[in-house]
């Protein structure tokens, strides 16, 4: 049995649930069964969101995570990263956004949230948002940090991810697919320089 | 429609939404409410439910939707009422009686209830209330039996003549995964319309009315016996004895396995239809010392098998607590349930705060807050009755605005009880849905008593903590506010933007001032709305 447990998370807005239905488009292809819980409502509204992506081989229970069960955690905000170190397994990968997004008054010193999180043992720390605007993408941020974990999730490959993104996107037209084509990419090339 | 993939990704929701329509829909009723939304959007965009013209438009409230459900079905078509939990409180003077009644073509009740109050008041369990009303009870475990059980939902609700209520919660709502869909040659035609509602029966004065109750006591042993039969309920054992033997019900029957060998011999039953099936759950007793009972919400079977069994049975769950009381069923407070130790090497970052959500930058509820919280600094004493929807969050730093949040149209009503009781100012706000849901009844009895309190009718246009749904009222605020007896000098409309702010306040000093009832209508669309329609124009 081989299984991918995945958390995405970040702030109500951020595009979290895009990045999810392109991993499990994704999988679906490659035959496997996910679970893919979400949060809609009162939280959407700028306050902290997650989903819990649950990809396999074998049919799956669950629609959560166990605490200490995910593989990865997909964050597109740092503060945001470690609210589910509880549920990082002891070999899990976090794979995030560096670019804090304030949006409360007591929101953590910015070196002390980089410290914490480097003290973890398997992190890619990204700036998706500066690379976003660098490139003229401004609303892929979300598949620039795709592209980045594309460097280590198991399950759905680079390859996988981009016929995901052509799928997924081609009902809105070419230049959009070219896009999140050329998101995925700078986020998965810029994961391999680390 | 001519062909579909037998296998879709769906959310819980969207799978009882293809199920109605797969089995033959005629229409849906509901209002929106979180977890239960999608359902109806779903049916809304759906292209054979648009084909066969199914109802779908939204309702005022859930009561109106549940008779209307009602409705349909007394003339022998299908019907879907949907609603959170919360929302059968207002439905249920209908929902109760339609078990008196009984139904004509298929009606299914379906209620999503919020553990964990995610977006919500309370964490009242929905089974209490099909078990109250005497009918049968579905509570899917999966995403496939959701879209499998509607059909043998109105299947059966048609044989027994009685409302079905089928009970999911947030989990099972707002999670996808893959369905098996049927072929579109086996999608269901929906009911012609006929007479054969029986007539007496819906006519409930106390001698009908007496008679149904009889009939629907009587027909209680044969629901039980479906239960015992019914494919949806699973009793696993090998006949031997066993220490500790399982129930567990919906959705925690996927926790409890996500522990156990998929070749367990662990004596357990899944529940997913009720009433309880009483001769499974004596056998299962029979075998063993102890009984855990996993179910999401309250202690609903844990209570009542306590009633069933012997005495030296022990029973354990929510109310020996072994689980949690409180709060979403989580696959990690099943595993300590059963003992399971699960390594967890990180424990929760120090330096990680709460993120709470608050109303979106560029919000006119946000400019409606700024004014009245100036004003308010006028009159020390004064209180703010709010309500139910986005500008709920105005109770959160900055604003601090607001004083209650109870139900839906409470601000009115408890602003006018505070000012019978004497508090001067009294003041009422709530969204526009909100108040054509439950708010116009209590505008009534305000100004039949010309209480002097002050309504902030706070109109965004929209529907918009659940989504940016058509809100029943709009456009036709000053009208039902004049009809209902408001003083036309003293129903004041305002546009909520900081250039306006000067305007605002005076107007809020004065009806403040004004010894009666008087209604202010602050009205800009909903910015999430806004832009969602810029973005559409561009494209076109």
């Amino acid at each position: 049995m081989k299984k991918s447990d995945i958390i995405l998370a970040g702030v109500g807005g951020q595009g979290i649930l895009s990045i999810a239905a392109i991993i499990g488009e994704a999988a679906l292809a490659e035959n496997l069964y996910i679970k893919q819980a979400e949060v809609h409502g009162m939280s959407q509204r700028g306050g902290d969101v997650q989903s819990n992506l649950r990809i396999s081989d074998t049919p799956i229970n669950s629609d959560l995570i166990s605490l200490g069960g995910a593989d990865y955690i997909l964050s597109l905000e740092p503060m945001e990263a470690l609210r589910y170190l509880p549920y990082l397994d002891r070999e899990g990968w976090i794979i995030t956004s560096s670019s804090p997004f304030v949006n409360i008054p007591n929101y953590p010193d910015a070196d002390a949230l980089k410290g914490e999180l480097h003290k973890m043992k398997n992190v890619i720390s990204i700036d998706v948002e500066g690379l976003a605007k660098e490139h003229n993408l401004p609303k892929s941020a979300n598949v620039i940090l795709l592209g980045a974990a594309a460097k280590v999730l198991d399950m759905v490959k680079y390859a996988d991810l981009e016929k995901s993104v052509r799928r997924i996107f081609s009902a809105k037209g070419e230049e959009i697919v070219n896009m999140n084509l050329k998101a995925l990419s700078i986020g998965y090339n810029t994961a391999n320089q680390k | 429609m001519t062909e579909r993939p037998d296998k879709i990704l769906l959310l819980g929701d969207q799978a009882i939404a293809l199920g109605a329509i797969d089995a033959g829909l005629s229409g849906v009723y509901a209002y929106p409410g979180t977890p239960s939304t999608e359902i109806t959007e779903f049916i809304q965009e759906y292209p054979l439910a648009k084909e066969r013209n199914i109802f779908s438009r939204w309702c005022t409230n859930e009561k109106t939707a549940m008779e209307a459900a009602l409705g349909m079905s007394y003339m022998g078509k299908r019907a879907l009422v949907c609603m959170k939990h919360v929302g059968l409180n207002v439905a249920a003077d209908a929902f109760v009686n339609s078990a008196i009644t009984g139904v004509n073509g298929g009606l299914i009740v379906l209620v999503a209830d919020d553990p964990s109050m995610h977006s919500s008041q309370n964490e009242q369990d929905s089974r209490f209330y099909g078990k109250f009303a005497m009918i049968p009870i579905l509570e899917p475990s999966s995403q496939q039996e959701a879209y499998d059980m509607v059909r043998y939902g109105y299947e059966l609700s048609e044989k027994l003549r009685l409302p079905l209520l089928m009970r999911v919660t947030t989990r099972m709502a707002h999670s996808r995964a893959v369905v098996k869909v049927l072929p579109v040659s086996e999608i269901a035609e929906q009911n012609s319309m006929n007479n054969n509602a029986r007539a007496a029966d819906f006519i409930l004065l106390p001698a009908n009315a007496r008679r149904r109750n009889n009939e629907l006591v009587a027909q209680q042993p044969e629901l039980e016996k479906i239960a015992e039969e019914s494919r949806f309920n699973k009793y696993i054992n090998d006949n031997g004895k066993a220490e500790r033997g399982i129930i567990a019900c919906g959705i925690a029957w996927n926790y409890l396995n996500e522990y156990l060998a998929s070749d367990s011999t662990l004596p357990r039953i899944k529940i997913s239809q009720y009433p309880l099936p009483k001769k499974l759950i004596c056998d299962l007793a029979s075998k063993c010392k102890e009984i855990l009972v996993i179910e999401e919400g309250q202690p609903f079977v844990e209570e009542q098998i306590k009633g069933i069994l012997p005495s030296e049975c022990k029973i354990s769950g929510k109310l020996s607590g072994l689980l949690p009381r409180t709060g979403e069923l989580t696959p990690d407070a099943v595993a300590a349930a059963l003992g399971v130790t699960v390594e967890q090497p990180y424990g929760k970052s120090e330096i990680v705060v709460p993120r709470p959500p608050a109303l979106c930058q560029g919000c006119g509820h946000r400019d409606v807050y700024n004014a009245l919280n100036e004003i308010i600094k006028e009159f020390p004493g004064a209180k703010v009755f709010g309500d139910i929807g986005c500008y709920t969050l105005g109770a959160l730093p900055p604003f601090r605005a607001i004083d209650s949040c109870v139900d839906m149209g409470a601000s009115i009503t408890m602003a006018k009880g505070a000012a019978d009781a004497g508090l001067f100012p009294a003041i009422a706000i709530i969204g526009d849905s909100t108040f054509t849901h439950s708010g116009m009844t209590g505008l009534l009895d305000a100004v039949n008593c010309n209480s002097t309190i002050t309504v902030i009718i706070s109109d965004n246009l929209t529907t918009a903590m659940t989504g940016g749904q058509d809100s029943a009222g709009t456009n036709k605020f000053e009208a039902i506010c004049k009809g209902i007896g408001v003083h036309p000098e003293h129903l004041r409309v305002v546009v909520p933007l900081a250039k306006n702010m000067e305007e605002i306040k005076q107007i809020l000093r004065e009806e403040i001032n004004y010894k009666g009832t008087s209604v202010i209508i602050p009205r800009r669309e909903c910015i999430q709305t806004f832009n969602r329609k810029r973005r559409k124009e561009k494209k076109s």
